[in-house]
């Protein structure tokens, strides 16, 4: 998750998903994309679980940008 | 003289005949200022539209009036195309208007025209130059004002469909002058400083004079030139600004604009289950497989039992030793007969043999072997070879 965005990774899950299911891969082959997939897959419930809400708003002092908390 | 009294009904319809009969007042473009303006529950728009010395009541029909593209207020100066017919029922005429544009617009229009067609053929618009929106964008750029509907609107769709969303507001005045450069400084700063994921840039609906920001050149190229997505959301579904044909994405309203750049996670979330269940099913699925073929395989003579097969080959190789041990003792046999022949002849054949007959070697002193008459001299020391031993002689 720390080299793949997001995207990335959700493509990634497809594709060992696809892999898995065509069967294709030898038993050892599959184990380790099964546990690679179920980590990809931890990773990104764990990325969304861990956003924080955030609504802020761009404030221009001076010649500076400060980012202050938004609330309409 | 005498009159024949008609009804105020006749005389009404009459009147509105007349002037049906009139093909000028069929198609007529009034300008004006509208006054009184109602628009009623019904979606019919009811207004009067004057001038510093006369007014006339108009009316303009649902099926027209949503047609507009922007929306017609007390004190507004517009253009009414339309018909002049009778109420029958009040005595009145009035517009009957078909559609209806602000007055002074003409040159805006033609402006926007002609930089679309400009843009257009720079290739601005061209959906090779169009941005992926991401689809979990971590953070999430509006550019608009910062206060009214629009970023509440997206701020209320945002949060609904991902609870954790990162908004950044880059407030810019949407409307009036100076808010295009405004508009280019938010963008710039954004992609600069890398500031957003995705930029949502959006204003209500208004006249065409209150969206033209997003009509100005500087604004395409700023959007176009843009590194980060960039979803356009100005105006009402009916409104074209130039900035919606030069977005990677273009939004009917800020609140669709939230809903494109802004993933629903329960539906990630339920993708990212979907593909858990899918692993688990397909390894099993690959186990069960895996055992069947180890099952079969387990049902062969060769693993009930396995013994045999090594027990046979035992049998082979042991025939095969006992096969060469005979090949090579019968191989010795031979060699040694023929030996013993050799051995005979070459005894029989030895000179030792000749001299037991009573013949002898003669040698020079040298010990060359004499063998002719011709080879001697006389009072040569010679030596003789006998078979019991050797003695001298001298050649006389």
């Amino acid at each position: 998750m720390e080299e793949l965005n997001f995207e990335q990774a959700m493509e990634e899950l497809e594709k060992i998903a696809t892999e898995l299911e065509n069967g294709k891969l030898t038993l050892d082959e599959s184990v380790e994309k099964f546990e690679k997939g179920m980590k990809l897959s931890k990773k990104c419930s764990e990325y969304l679980d861990n956003a924080e809400k955030k609504i802020t708003v761009l404030i221009k002092t001076d010649e500076n940008m400060e980012e202050d908390d938004f609330t309409i | 003289m005498e009159y024949k009294a008609i009804s105020v009904t006749q005389l009404n319809m009459y009147i509105k005949n007349k002037l049906a009969e009139d093909e000028k007042l069929m198609n007529v473009l009034v300008k004006g200022e509208i006054s009184n303006f109602k628009h009623h529950y019904t979606g019919h728009l009811y207004f009067t539209l004057k001038d510093e010395n006369s007014l006339i009541k108009c009316i303009m029909f649902k099926s027209f009036a949503q047609n507009l593209k922007f929306e017609p207020k007390d004190g507004m100066k517009i253009l009414l195309f339309g018909s002049v017919s009778v109420f029958e029922r009040d005595g009145v005429y009035q517009i009957y208007g078909k559609s209806m544009q602000e007055d002074g617009m003409g040159d805006l229009y033609r402006a926007y025209e002609e930089l679309k067609n400009k843009l257009q053929n720079e290739g601005l618009f061209n959906v090779e130059h169009k941005k992926k929106i991401p689809i979990m964008p971590k953070c999430i750029g509006v550019l608009t004002s910062n206060t009214g509907a629009v970023i509440r609107d997206i701020i209320n769709v945002s949060t609904r469909r991902n609870p954790n969303v990162y908004i950044k507001l880059y407030p810019v005045p949407v409307q009036g002058v100076g808010a295009a450069e405004k508009i280019v400084e938010a963008i710039k700063y954004m992609n600069e400083n890398k500031q957003a994921d995705v930029l949502i840039i959006g204003r209500g609906g208004g006249s065409l004079e209150d969206l033209w920001p997003f009509n100005e050149e500087i604004v395409a190229r700023a959007i176009y030139d843009s590194q980060i997505p960039i979803i356009s959301a100005v105006g009402h579904e009916t409104d074209f600004t130039i900035a919606d044909f030069v977005a990677d994405l273009r939004a009917p309203t800020p609140s669709a604009a939230a809903e494109l750049a802004v993933p629903n996670i329960q539906d990630i979330m339920l993708k990212l289950d979907g593909y858990k269940t899918r692993y688990r099913l397909a390894l099993k699925k690959k186990i069960e497989f895996m055992k069947m073929r180890y099952e079969k395989c387990m049902t062969r003579r060769v693993f009930k039992e396995p013994l045999q097969s090594i027990n046979e080959k035992y049998i082979v190789i042991d025939m095969k030793v006992k096969s060469l041990i005979n090949s090579i003792q019968l191989k010795l046999k031979d060699s040694r007969t023929k030996a013993i022949e050799l051995i005979t002849k070459l005894d029989s054949m030895s000179p030792l043999k000749t001299l037991s007959r009573g013949y002898s070697i003669v040698s020079s002193d040298n010990g060359k072997v004499i063998s002719s008459v011709k080879d001697i001299v006389k009072d040569e020391d010679i030596n003789l070879k006998f078979i019991d031993g050797n003695a001298k002689a001298k050649i006389l």
